[in-house]
């Protein structure tokens, strides 16, 4: 079943005589890791922010409907509360709110929405303490203040802790692998393969093909000037990373023509 | 103590506060205006001694002076109307008769945030002065209590008990810190103070509990013009806390306090408030408290420590510079502060540090919050004398702006004449920003939610200096006057 369907979306700048977003279509079934490469500029955050409610874009047509319903619709919170997680890719700094509350507020509202009690203390910080575990997250991170003074590495980790604590149905990486070491890149990989299920879904942006060695996509997709150019399975991603985007661009200019 | 039994002590020193000791004292007020019959007036009927009598006559021929004089506190970042001294009534007596004779009077503001911060109803009651008929004995609960600082020599009273019981003690210290004739309202409360709270910690004792004005037995209306004695004899140590997050409805408008803390040889004094008085009609700001209070702390002995903690949200003008004068060597100072203003509300709040002795060190951590039209500055002088050798200061001065149409201003006035100081200000202005918002809207909180969020952790360095109970209240306030807030 589809959990992600995205019709023909035009997106631009409220207010601005921008367009970003050229008539995306993009269907991911439940179960499923889709890969989204393409050049820098291309459009593929304002896809991920879009899918999480950032109003400062706007819809100018086409739609997108996850788990049947129009996500469109939704405030930004309502979409967490029904599963859409987004991994940023500048993960914001909360100066004085510790990573402890945020979390408990957040995992909480989750919960609440999908009629799930609320966790007590003593269990909230033991998932805490699992999730961090798993993914080699510092414990003294989860003490700290959310992203201030973070590394980079650090706040990518941290965003997948988010994301294993609030074990969203569509999860979408934001460029998540860059900037980690060789060791992070691991752990947020193995994070990931265990919250793979039949039930969840995955779109991973991301410039490297490394990435997808450790978690191989069942679809790789290149946006280029705000539409998919191209999809392909796990060795399109190959053949990008020895040949770049241009002869994408050749190609999809020769079809125009 | 534990917090439950903290609870019973609140709950059980307001009910004692609410049936009052005074029966025999039905209210009488004093004729309009200030004059020295009006002052005699009040020192006769709080029977006083000569000494007080005559202390605040000489504090009366100088605030009359100043005001004939034509003097106004106008260098503030505030725009209100200046008091007519003349037309206030400056004593009366607690009074047995309620503000109101029933909670259906009191404005729904106040009720609605009685309600969500869960203050019983006979509290409410108390806190907002409707006649009470309950009748409790709550005196063995007063004793214990009484008894237990007793034991230790520690002096917790009525300013005016204090000054007939304890007359050496009181007149030795009072005034020291606070001349009358520091400004005009402190010079007016020397002269027509109606009570407040005096607290004596004897050499090298520790005080076993917080002391809270909650507590303090025969309470009644403090009135207008409190005032506050805290002595740390050497070695002692004491945690006071004043006022309460509950919105406090006063009978007058303008209020005067002055409070006076003195810490002796390695004696620390820590100093917390939080004020919540009534801010006025939320659209016009009619009916408000002018807060208009002096504060500071004299670190007299070597190695000596104050500390000054406050949240103020309310009140429709608040004016206060809690300071601290660092004379012993090694002496310490401190200032935290929050000040959230919102609707019409004008806060012009900061602190003085006085840097005398050698190595002292004052740290200052002031956040401002302003929504709605409020305006909200800070104002904070750092002073160095030449014989403060290696004396030290940081200061930090973070705004937070929740909408396009409220202020702040950061006023640092810094002046150093001790070459070996270092003096460091930081100060930063900022806007709730879209992204933090965004960032916690995608992970499911709500746009109240989320900003309750950013605004505590933005004052989180101060709150984090309360003590425990009064932290966890401070936050539960700061969430209430946010909602409505957004937006
Ligand atoms: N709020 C905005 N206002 C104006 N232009 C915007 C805005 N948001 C995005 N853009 C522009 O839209 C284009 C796509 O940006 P986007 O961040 O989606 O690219 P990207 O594919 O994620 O690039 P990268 O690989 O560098 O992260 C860029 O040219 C960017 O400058
Ligand atoms: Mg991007």
């Amino acid at each position: 079943m589809a959990l992600l369907e995205i019709n023909n979306l035009h997106v631009g700048v409220e207010d601005e005589d921008i367009k970003i977003l050229n008539g995306v279509d993009l269907t991911l079934d439940t179960g499923d890791m889709h890969a989204i490469m393409g050049p820098n500029g291309s459009g593929k955050s304002t896809l991920a922010s879009v899918l999480a409610g950032r109003e400062e874009y706007e819809v100018l047509e086409g739609d997108i409907h996850y788990d049947g319903e129009d996500l469109l619709e939704l405030e930004p919170e309502e979409r967490a509360e029904e599963g859409v997680f987004l991994a940023f890719q500048y993960p914001v700094e909360l100066p004085g709110v510790s990573m402890t509350n945020f979390l408990k507020e957040s995992v909480n509202s989750v919960r609440e929405a999908r009629g799930q009690e609320e966790l007590s203390s003593a269990e909230f910080l033991q998932q805490m303490r699992e999730r961090a575990d798993m993914l080699g997250l510092d414990a003294d991170l989860t003490k700290r203040s959310v992203n201030e003074g973070f590394s980079g590495g650090e706040k990518k980790r941290n965003e997948i802790f988010q994301l294993a604590m609030l074990e969203p149905r569509l999860a979408i990486l934001d460029e998540t692998d860059s900037g980690l070491d060789i060791d992070a890149l691991q752990s947020v990989a193995n994070g990931v393969n265990k919250l793979r299920d039949g039930d969840r879904g995955f779109l991973v942006i991301t410039h490297y093909e490394r990435i997808l060695q450790y978690i191989v996509p069942d679809r790789v997709h290149v946006m280029m000037d705000g539409q998919i150019a191209r999809s392909g399975d796990k060795e399109l991603a190959q053949q990008l990373e020895e040949h770049g985007y241009e002869w994408i661009r050749d190609e999809v200019a020769a079809a125009a023509a | 103590m534990s917090t439950s039994e903290t609870e019973y002590l609140k709950g059980k020193a307001s009910e004692d506060y609410k049936h009052g000791f005074y029966t025999d004292i039905e209210a009488e007020t004093a004729p309009d205006g200030l004059t020295e019959d009006v002052v005699r007036y009040i020192s006769h009927r709080k029977d006083e001694p000569e000494w007080l009598l005559n202390w605040r006559l000489k504090a009366f021929r100088h605030v009359r002076d100043r005001i004939d004089g034509g003097e106004s506190i106008d260098w503030a970042h505030l725009d209100y109307e200046a008091p007519k001294f003349d037309e206030i009534s400056y004593f009366s007596a607690p009074k047995e008769k309620a503000n109101y004779d029933s909670l259906d009077e009191v404005p729904d503001e106040i009720l609605e945030t009685f309600e969500r911060l869960g203050i019983p109803l006979e509290e409410q009651k108390a806190l907002t002065g409707v006649a009470v008929d309950a009748v409790m004995d709550s005196v063995s609960v007063a004793t214990t209590f009484k008894e237990k600082l007793e034991e230790k020599g520690v002096i917790f009273k009525s300013f005016g008990e204090a000054a007939r019981e304890h007359p050496e003690i009181v007149r030795e210290h009072m005034g020291t810190v606070i001349p009358y004739t520091d400004n005009l309202y402190a010079a007016l409360n020397s002269a027509v103070f109606s009570d407040g709270s005096f607290v004596y910690v004897p050499e090298g004792v520790t005080c076993p509990m917080e002391l809270s004005t909650y507590f303090r037995i025969n309470e009644a209306g403090t009135g207008q013009f409190e005032r506050t004695l805290i002595v740390a004899e050497p070695g002692a140590y004491v945690s006071y806390l004043e006022g309460c997050t509950a919105p406090m409805r006063k009978e007058n408008q303008l209020h005067a306090a002055v409070v006076e803390l003195i810490a002796h040889e390695d004696a620390e004094i820590k100093y917390s408030t939080i004020q919540n008085w009534y801010p006025g009609d939320p659209d016009t700001g009619e009916g408000g408290v002018y807060n208009l209070v002096t504060k500071r702390g004299l670190c007299k002995g070597d190695n000596s420590k104050i500390s000054w903690t406050q949240l103020e949200t309310g009140s429709a003008v608040t004016q206060k510079y809690p300071s601290v004068i660092l004379a012993g060597d090694n002496s310490v100072g401190e200032f935290y502060s929050v000040a959230f203003t919102k609707g019409h509300q004008q806060a012009d709040t900061g602190t003085k540090m006085q840097h005398i002795g050698k190595n002292t060190k004052s740290t200052i951590i002031s956040k401002g919050i302003s929504a709605d039209v409020a305006d909200n500055s800070y104002r904070g002088q750092v002073k160095v004398s030449k014989n403060a050798e290696n004396a030290r200061n940081f200061s930090q001065c973070d705004s937070m702006l929740l909408g396009p149409d409220c202020g702040a201003h950061t006023y640092p006035y810094i002046e150093s004449s001790a070459p070996s100081a270092q003096v460091e200000h930081e100060a930063t202005t900022s806007k709730v920003g879209e992204d933090q918002m965004f960032y916690c809207h995608q992970r499911g909180l709500g746009e109240e939610e989320a900003l309750k969020l950013i605004v505590n952790g933005f004052c989180q360095e101060v709150l984090q200096e309360l003590p425990m109970e009064f932290a966890v209240e401070a936050k539960e306030l700061l969430d209430i006057e946010l909602e409505g807030s957004v937006g």
